[in-house]
């Protein structure tokens, strides 16, 4: 694990430092903080409404934030050298509607300078989309697809997908994601994939980014928060899950029966109990019924001292 | 050439699927020393799984000296796991064969016999017994 992350913890695709983002209605997200390695393929995941789309959206420049900093690769998201190496796939794929997918790649070979024309058209032919179809005449999940393919044509470091897999049938999902794959092996592309539903990131992502209620509760290598927490089960009466000094994350009553999420990587966690090691589901679902559980962040996912980033 | 199957429910962390499943063509001989893994590209356009998955896979198949990275060419087969004294027409095969008739006609049936197998394996391959070394030594052992 160490050398695979010396190799990426250099350079930072996406750092956050105090973040928030107020509407009308109040914070949409609020004193967000982590960074996110370069070349890594990270899941932002959270309910709906959590805040995914609005962190995507001032990554993207298309809003601007009411506190804090965000850097992509070192810049502010509103400079050229920002703007040049990201694509945002948004969730309402703003596509001219009588151009024909042909029309549209061209418009995007004529617009970016590092285009690709081979990426882009083989994302469109693994979707099986016809060239001479109108944009306007395509199903939903067609037209994701000529987005997608638009967004690698333009050959990006840091891709920020805003679920892109939401209305895609199973085969297509799994072709988008190998030709998504196959992109971040080729040139080490940086991919950001929101979702609701991490079922469909499974085997996909190496990093993980849960967003509650408009604050970050978990972020980090995959791997390594899952293997930081135990779901444990024992009796009700007589054990207390944070005997050991554990951070207890969740824990719920059945009868007699009593399971707890807990925070314990190293430390045993004392006897009577059952431990197992919780899927990356279990953690996340933990986290979201209990909000007043500590965040955690990974070392590795720690946004870097404020006076390097300003 | 290999294909990956990966099972996302099996619970199995998927670089170890990988690691297995390359083992396996190892030792049934489809895959051979000289041979080229298929590319990470290769994989993950087929698998749809995070490209450092596989590349850690093939680490931990390096670090156990089964392939080895050749800059700008791949990843190839250095060794072959399959053994000589396992295969179809090998004396320790006979021998088995001959044991599971003998259980048959002592009245066991198929889970009765594969029971018993399995608890004199893991009696006589207490010390996990999965490295190359140790394995032989306790077949020797229990042949002589």
């Amino acid at each position: 694990m160490t050398d695979e992350n010396g190799d990426i913890a250099g350079s930072s695709a996406l750092e956050a430092t105090g973040l928030g983002r107020k509407y009308r209605r109040g914070w949409a997200l609020r004193d967000v903080a982590f960074r996110l390695p370069a070349g890594c393929v990270c899941a932002l995941v959270g309910p709906n409404g959590s805040g995914k789309s609005t962190l995507l959206s001032l990554a993207a420049d298309l809003l601007a934030p009411t506190t804090g900093i965000l850097r992509i690769f070192g810049h502010a998201p509103s400079a050229p050298e920002a703007r040049a190496r990201i694509a945002f796939v948004a969730q309402d794929k703003p596509l001219y509607p009588r151009f024909t997918v042909a029309d549209t790649l061209r418009l995007g070979r004529e617009l970016n300078p590092r285009w690709d024309q081979r990426a882009a058209e083989r994302v469109v032919a693994e979707a099986d989309v016809p060239l001479a179809a109108r944009v306007g005449s395509l199903s939903g999940g067609q037209r994701t697809c000529v987005a997608l393919a638009l967004a690698l044509g333009k050959r990006a470091e840091l891709l920020l997908l805003d679920e892109p897999m939401s209305d895609q049938d199973p085969l297509r999902r799994r072709r988008m994601m190998g030709a998504l794959m196959a992109e971040a092996a080729e040139h080490g592309t940086t991919v950001v994939i929101s979702t609701h539903v991490l079922a469909e990131l499974d085997g996909v992502c190496d990093h993980l980014l849960l967003i509650g209620d408009g604050r970050i509760r978990l972020a980090g290598e995959s791997d390594a928060i899952q293997s930081a927490h135990r779901l444990i089960t024992g009796a009700r009466d007589g054990l207390d899950p944070g005997a050991g000094g554990h951070t207890v994350v969740e824990r719920r009553t059945t009868g007699r029966q009593l399971t707890a999420l807990v925070r314990s990587a190293t430390a045993p966690v004392g006897d009577g109990w059952i431990v197992r090691e919780p899927s990356l589901e279990d953690v996340l679902l933990g986290y979201l019924r209990s909000p007043d559980a500590p965040p955690l962040i990974t070392a590795g996912a720690r946004a870097s001292s404020r006076d390097v980033v300003r | 050439m290999v294909e990956y199957h990966i099972d996302r429910r099996s619970g199995v962390a998927t670089y170890l699927q990988i690691v297995q499943q390359t083992k396996q063509a190892l030792r049934l001989g489809l895959l051979q020393p000289g041979d080229r893994l298929p590319t990470a590209k290769a994989v993950v356009t087929a698998t749809a799984v995070n490209p450092n998955t596989v590349l850690k896979a093939y680490r931990e198949l390096e670090r156990e000296g089964l392939v080895e990275p050749r800059p700008g060419l791949g990843t190839f087969v250095r060794r072959s796991l399959a053994r000589p004294e396992a295969a179809a027409d090998s004396p320790l095969r006979a021998e088995l064969a001959a044991w599971a008739d003998r259980a048959r006609a002592a009245g066991l049936d198929r889970e009765d016999a594969a029971a018993l197998v399995t608890s004199v394996l893991d009696e006589r391959f207490r010390d996990g017994g999965t490295a190359g070394a140790t394995t032989v030594e306790s077949t020797n052992g229990e042949n002589g």
